[in-house]
């Protein structure tokens, strides 16, 4: 977790030469600061890291949340797994264990999870005021608000991602090779990037958390259930096949189960059986990045509009 | 010199409701500008067009000649703008908001470390800084927003009711901080709906009322133009109201007397208008003396801020806090300065 580690020497940082600045007179106020020529790269990233560091801050003195995101997958992850134990081996489809099955959809469940909510702060700050001190302030672009939710559930679902797979591997699943865990790692960090992006644009476009949460409600496990993360594709109804195969979590759950499931893969290894074709796990990553791309650029205007 | 704020026949409405109907005014810089009117005339609208939070329906703003429409974010470099309802996380210390703040003003890291110790020190917060905001009391979450407003040295600081909930002594403190920052050059614009506030603070002022200015300049202008001094007369502490009213006849044949008012709220005592610079006060106890009516309490009192508004909208501020009062609808006030 580098940025962690980089909060934390922030921290330090800030703190030692808090020790050992010389105090002011009060009357003082000649100080100004060097004309620097504007750097909009470099003030987009001093705007996000310090919103970034307000996220993890709270996280520190509350890390109920964190707990709780932690316990809950391998909750899910081991009563799922022992709840279709004694299921005939291939009743899924595949020959394989439904624990070291399930594996691939509990880690997409989570970070998707995880995601939906990153509105809620946001929708949290427009509720008590707090979004207009961010408001009034020259931010050299707003979607420095979206980059600090972005990293900071991205870093959170990694940290759940990893709790995941080191379980599953207790659990008998296997462990991906290197390169496995690195396409693992990008495809749920597009994930968690479009899916935060979407529910920032509610948080904005919304009336109240009430109405957030609801969303938030009719759209986690419809969207889990309508997708590969319990059953494979062809254990499904013709209909819901269609459904799953036309969501992105199955684009996202495919190739980490192919790659859980298979010592060779490569980006032409076919990894879904959709309806209307086979997928590969290279169109199953370009799905994913388009999904991403297409959910920064819907929210654009509402952002605009809501924050210009 | 382009004036600090610029504003000219700004409207703005929410859905069916008009907030601001047409408000023109201009705060030269430097001075303490008060905007005072009874909740819900349209202060707050006023200033969120101003901090470019809302965005107007009709008219120019301009903060230093810059136009917050066309140039939101050079608007925003300007101007330092303290919300009523304070806006901390309490979560993070004093200390941690205004390193936040200073990262979204893009303060160099150095000069940032000087000025967040500086700001603490102007406003006291020394033995805080480093506690949760959470955990303050009300006057002090003011006083760490004020810091949070004034971190990055804004020509310009706009305050929406500062002392609203406070109490006292905290106000005292706000006033003369405010007081102190005109000293040294920041150009201050706020609301009010606290006359004496107004009265003691601002250098000019505009008295707005249901979504207009009715009348702007210095406290003094104002209340000479009012014209005539205040005669507060109690007959007796309760004076039935036959009594007050033959007074009251008795009292308007005097020459020196221009209106005389019952205050029925007020044990019907009576409000008199009378010619500036008079032996007013003399000349109606006279008066009353002859009739044989006695004198419970008698005085004489230059025309207040209130007398203004009383003349412009014919009723008085406490009368239209209290009308506002009943016909408001906070949710729907809270939504629309939700962003």
């Amino acid at each position: 977790m580098t940025l962690m580690h980089f909060l934390i020497l922030q921290d330090a940082y800030l703190y030692f030469s808090r020790t050992m600045s010389t105090t002011l007179s009060p009357t003082s106020t000649e100080l100004k600061p060097a004309a620097i020529a504007p750097n909009p790269l470099g003030e987009f990233l001093q705007e996000t890291t310090a919103l970034t560091r307000r996220l993890f801050i709270q996280l520190q003195r509350r890390p109920s949340t964190l707990a709780a995101g932690i316990i809950q997958p391998l909750m899910w992850l081991i009563l799922f797994g022992a709840l279709f134990q004694n299921a005939p081996a291939g009743l899924f489809g595949s020959e394989v264990s439904y624990g070291k099955f399930i594996g691939a959809g509990i880690i997409v469940f989570t970070a998707f999870g995880g995601a939906l909510n990153a509105g809620l702060p946001v929708m949290f700050d427009r509720e008590f005021g707090f979004l207009n001190r961010l408001l009034v302030a020259p931010l050299s672009s707003r979607y420095s608000i979206v980059a600090a939710s972005a990293i900071f559930i991205a870093t959170l679902s990694l940290i759940q991602t990893a709790a995941i797979v080191v379980v599953s591997a207790l659990l008998g699943a296997g462990l991906p090779d290197p390169l496995g865990l690195g396409v693992l790692t990008l495809v749920v960090l597009l994930l968690v990037l479009g899916v935060t992006a979407l529910s920032l644009g509610l948080a904005f476009s919304l009336p109240g958390h009430i109405e957030l949460i609801a969303v938030i409600f009719v759209t986690n496990l419809p969207l889990l259930f309508a997708s590969t993360a319990l059953v494979p594709l062809s254990f499904m109804p013709v209909w819901l096949r269609w459904v799953a195969s036309l969501n992105p979590l199955s684009y996202a759950i495919e190739p980490i189960r192919y790659i859980y499931l298979h010592q060779q893969w490569g980006l032409g290894s076919v990894v879904m059986q959709a309806p209307f074709g086979s997928v590969t796990m290279g169109q199953a990553l370009a799905v994913l990045l388009v999904f991403t791309v297409v959910a920064l650029l819907l929210i654009q205007p509402r952002l605009r509009r809501s924050l210009a | 010199m382009a004036p600090a704020v610029l504003i000219e026949n700004l409207r703005k409405s929410y859905g069916a409701v008009v907030a601001v109907k047409d408000v023109s005014l201009r705060v030269e810089t430097g001075e303490i500008f008060g905007l005072l009117g009874p909740n819900g005339a349209g202060k707050t609208t006023t200033l969120r067009c101003l901090c470019t939070l809302s965005e107007p329906d009709a008219g120019r703003i301009e903060v230093s000649g810059i136009s917050v429409t066309e140039r939101p974010k050079q608007a925003r470099q300007k101007l330092g703008y303290v919300a009523q309802e304070v806006a901390i996380d309490k979560v993070l210390t004093g200390r941690e908001l205004l390193q936040l703040q200073a990262a979204l003003y893009h303060l160099p890291r150095a000069f940032a470390k000087e000025r967040i110790e500086q700001v603490i020190q102007l406003l006291g917060l020394q033995d805080y800084a480093d506690q949760k905001s959470g955990t303050y009391s009300g006057g002090l979450k003011k006083r760490l927003d004020l810091a949070a407003g004034l971190l990055h040295q804004p020509d310009l600081l706009v305050l929406d009711e500062p002392t609203v909930g406070l109490d006292i002594e905290s106000r005292f403190v706000v006033w003369e901080f405010l007081r102190r920052l005109r000293s040294q050059g920041t150009t201050v614009l706020l609301t009010s709906h606290y006359l004496e506030e107004i009265d003691m603070l601002a250098d000019r002022v505009a008295i707005i009322d249901q979504g207009q200015v009715i009348a702007s300049g210095t406290p003094t202008e104002l209340k000479d133009k009012v014209g005539g001094d205040r005669i507060t007369l109690r007959i007796r502490e309760f004076a039935p109201l036959a009594e007050a009213e033959k007074a009251q006849s008795l009292l308007e044949a005097l020459p020196v007397v221009q209106e005389v008012i019952i205050n029925s709220a007020q044990g019907n005592s009576l409000n008199l208008v009378v010619t500036p610079q008079s032996d007013a006060l003399a000349t109606v106890q006279q008066a009353l003396q002859a009739a044989g009516l006695p004198t419970f309490g008698i005085a004489q009192s230059r025309p207040s801020l209130d007398d203004v508004y009383l003349a412009a909208t014919g009723r008085t501020l406490l009368d239209a806090e209290l009308a506002a009062a009943n016909s408001r609808d906070e949710k729907k006030e809270r939504k629309q300065n939700m962003r």
